[in-house]
């Protein structure tokens, strides 16, 4: 079976004044109709591999790769008009900065709707009834209160929700989400990656979990990637996370504060220059 | 008592975004929100900015009661918050060295150059940040950089909301262990709002417990962690806190 993702090499680059940035060196992953998880320290690289993967590395950033498909399409060489019908429809994110990647003068339903009547042929009613039910479904109490706000006027964990909602209302066949819970307390958590399980589950989406929560990850994802300075240092099955070897890994998993638990100070990284070689 | 909060109320529009909400924060003490998404905790650390529109009660700030949203330019360098969306902390034109000269020059701190290396430092950024624009940033670098903006001025109260939550596990701890080693230095008082019950029963003493704009519960950290509430919502979040598992999910 061909992969849903093929990612071959991939590099970003950032050339400034004052230097070339690096963002991401040489990934590589495939991705089938699965939950992997890709945590990593911060500034790793994990926004900017899915941003590539998107098309939507922000100028001047240089996106180089091998190997670079989307179920038989050649995403390196896909033209604007290719990458308009099919980001929002086949291939979605949901952005780490939810309500700064909102748009700041159109309400939340519109952004909804428009996304969805831009890739189907519904009517205005059919769109607005089923933004109204995607709000609802990602726990939103209150959806036609919110379905007239702007995203000022929602709460940090309510435009992360809106931003699912409008990611997931086409179904899509692959998702990138982005720290997708991390606004979200941790029962709405739980709801809205029950969404995400069932979508992988009964509609075969693949799904591409970036999160600094180990504990999510290990009792979400089938697999996870884990990222240092750009590189992918490991990959393991979660169920083996406990067998990381990884020093960035098995450091992650001690400085975590748990309920319960008395450390002051928490340990920290000794991190070591050859973890970036 | 450094905050004395009392039956505030916040309507947005005829909504209620906080209905009557009462807690008090002692001096030096680090107090926790934890609750619902869309509760009102970050409402609640906006009214007592002067950020919110206040309808009823009353909001006290080392014994001195606020009126409206008017805040003195002393409580403007005693009182730092740090956002929840790190974006809405800073400045999208301006580079980060800008960004932390700022408040320094605002409230006429000297000795700009050191103080900016050591607020970065302190927060794991080099010296090589110090010249990026916000959006050359990832998501947690932007986040330390609005820590690092509130405690360049040495404030006395620190309103944090969601002040790791971008942050891996590593990082984390190292902004968590400076929030408390500068607390423990100049005896701060914090008001920490976070989803992760690990990190607000590390960080805080006592927490009050949100749900739809009203305070359930205020509660010891330690009776969180132990499982001594009174509330069912709180008793629900513990429960959900271990973690997604299928066997559970909801259908
Ligand atoms: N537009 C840009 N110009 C220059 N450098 C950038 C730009 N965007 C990101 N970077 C840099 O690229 C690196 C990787 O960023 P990325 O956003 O992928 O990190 P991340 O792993 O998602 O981190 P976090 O967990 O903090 O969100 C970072 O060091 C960041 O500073
Ligand atoms: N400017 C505004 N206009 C209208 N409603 C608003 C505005 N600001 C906040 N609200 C509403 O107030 C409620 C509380 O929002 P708040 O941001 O305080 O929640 P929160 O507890 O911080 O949630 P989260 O954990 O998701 O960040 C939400 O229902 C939100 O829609
Ligand atoms: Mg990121
Ligand atoms: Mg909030």
């Amino acid at each position: 079976m061909t992969p849903l993702l093929t990612v071959g090499n991939l590099s970003v680059t950032y050339p400034t004044r004052t230097g070339i940035i690096e963002a991401v060196r040489g990934v590589s992953f495939e991705l089938g109709r699965e939950r992997l998880g890709i945590v990593g320290e911060s500034g790793s690289g994990k926004s900017q591999t899915g941003r590539a993967i998107m098309g939507l590395t922000p100028p001047p950033g240089i996106v180089r790769a091998d190997a670079l498909s989307f179920s038989g399409v050649d995403l390196l060489a896909a033209t604007p008009s290719t990458w308009r019908d099919m980001r929002g429809s086949r291939l979605a994110m949901i952005l780490q900065d939810p309500k700064f990647s909102l748009n700041p003068v159109m309400t939340i339903g519109r952004q909804i709707t428009e996304t969805l009547r831009h890739h189907e042929n519904v009517s205005k009613r059919e769109a607005r009834h089923r933004a109204l039910e995607m709000l609802e479904a990602v726990q939103i109490s209150d959806p036609e209160r919110v379905f007239s706000l702007y995203p000022h006027e929602v709460s940090g964990g309510m435009g992360q929700r809106a931003m699912i909602a409008m990611m997931l209302v086409c179904g899509p066949e692959l998702l990138i989400a982005d720290e997708p819970t991390s606004a979200l307390d941790v029962t709405v958590q739980l709801e809205v990656l029950g969404i995400l399980d069932r979508l992988v589950r009964d509609k075969g989406m693949g799904l591409i979990f970036i999160s600094h929560d180990l504990r999510l990850v290990s009792s979400f994802c089938d697999r996870v990637l884990v990222m240092y300075a750009g590189r992918i240092v490991e990959e393991l099955a979660t169920a083996d996370l406990g067998g990381a070897t990884h020093p960035y890994t098995r450091g992650l998993l001690d400085c975590t504060p748990k309920i319960g638990e008395s450390r002051h100070p928490l340990p920290v990284l000794e991190r070591r220059k050859e973890w970036a070689a | 008592m450094t905050i004395r909060i009392e039956n505030l109320s916040v309507t947005f529009d005829g909504f209620h975004a906080l209905k009557s909400v009462s807690i008090a924060v002692d001096k030096g003490e680090s107090f926790g929100l934890v609750g619902e998404s869309g509760s009102g905790k970050s409402t609640l650390l906006r009214a007592v900015a002067g950020l919110a529109p206040v309808s009823a009660g009353t909001i006290e700030v080392n014994g001195e009661a606020l009126l409206g949203n008017r805040r003195s330019r002393a409580f403007r360098r005693a009182v730092q918050m740090v956002f929840q969306d790190p974006y809405a902390s800073l400045h999208p034109r301006q580079t980060v060295d800008r960004q932390l000269l700022e408040p320094l020059a605002i409230h006429g701190i000297g000795d700009g150059e050191r103080r900016i290396l050591k607020a970065l430092d302190e927060v794991g950024l080099g010296s090589s940040f110090r010249f990026r624009y916000p959006h050359q940033l990832s998501g947690g670098q932007r986040q330390r950089v609005a820590i690092a903006r509130a405690l360049i001025v040495e404030p006395e109260i620190l309103l944090l909301d969601e002040p790791t939550s971008a942050l891996d596990a590593s990082v984390q701890a190292e902004v968590l262990n400076l929030l408390e080693e500068v607390r423990g230095r100049h005896g701060l008082t914090y008001v920490m709002v976070s989803h992760d019950l690990g990190v607000v029963t590390h960080m805080c003493g006592r927490l009050a417990v949100m749900k739809s704009g009203e305070v359930v519960e205020t509660l010891a950290a330690t009776d969180l962690a132990g499982g001594r509430m009174v509330s069912d919502y709180s008793r629900r979040l513990m429960v959900a806190s271990k973690g997604f598992s299928r066997e559970v999910a909801p259908v």
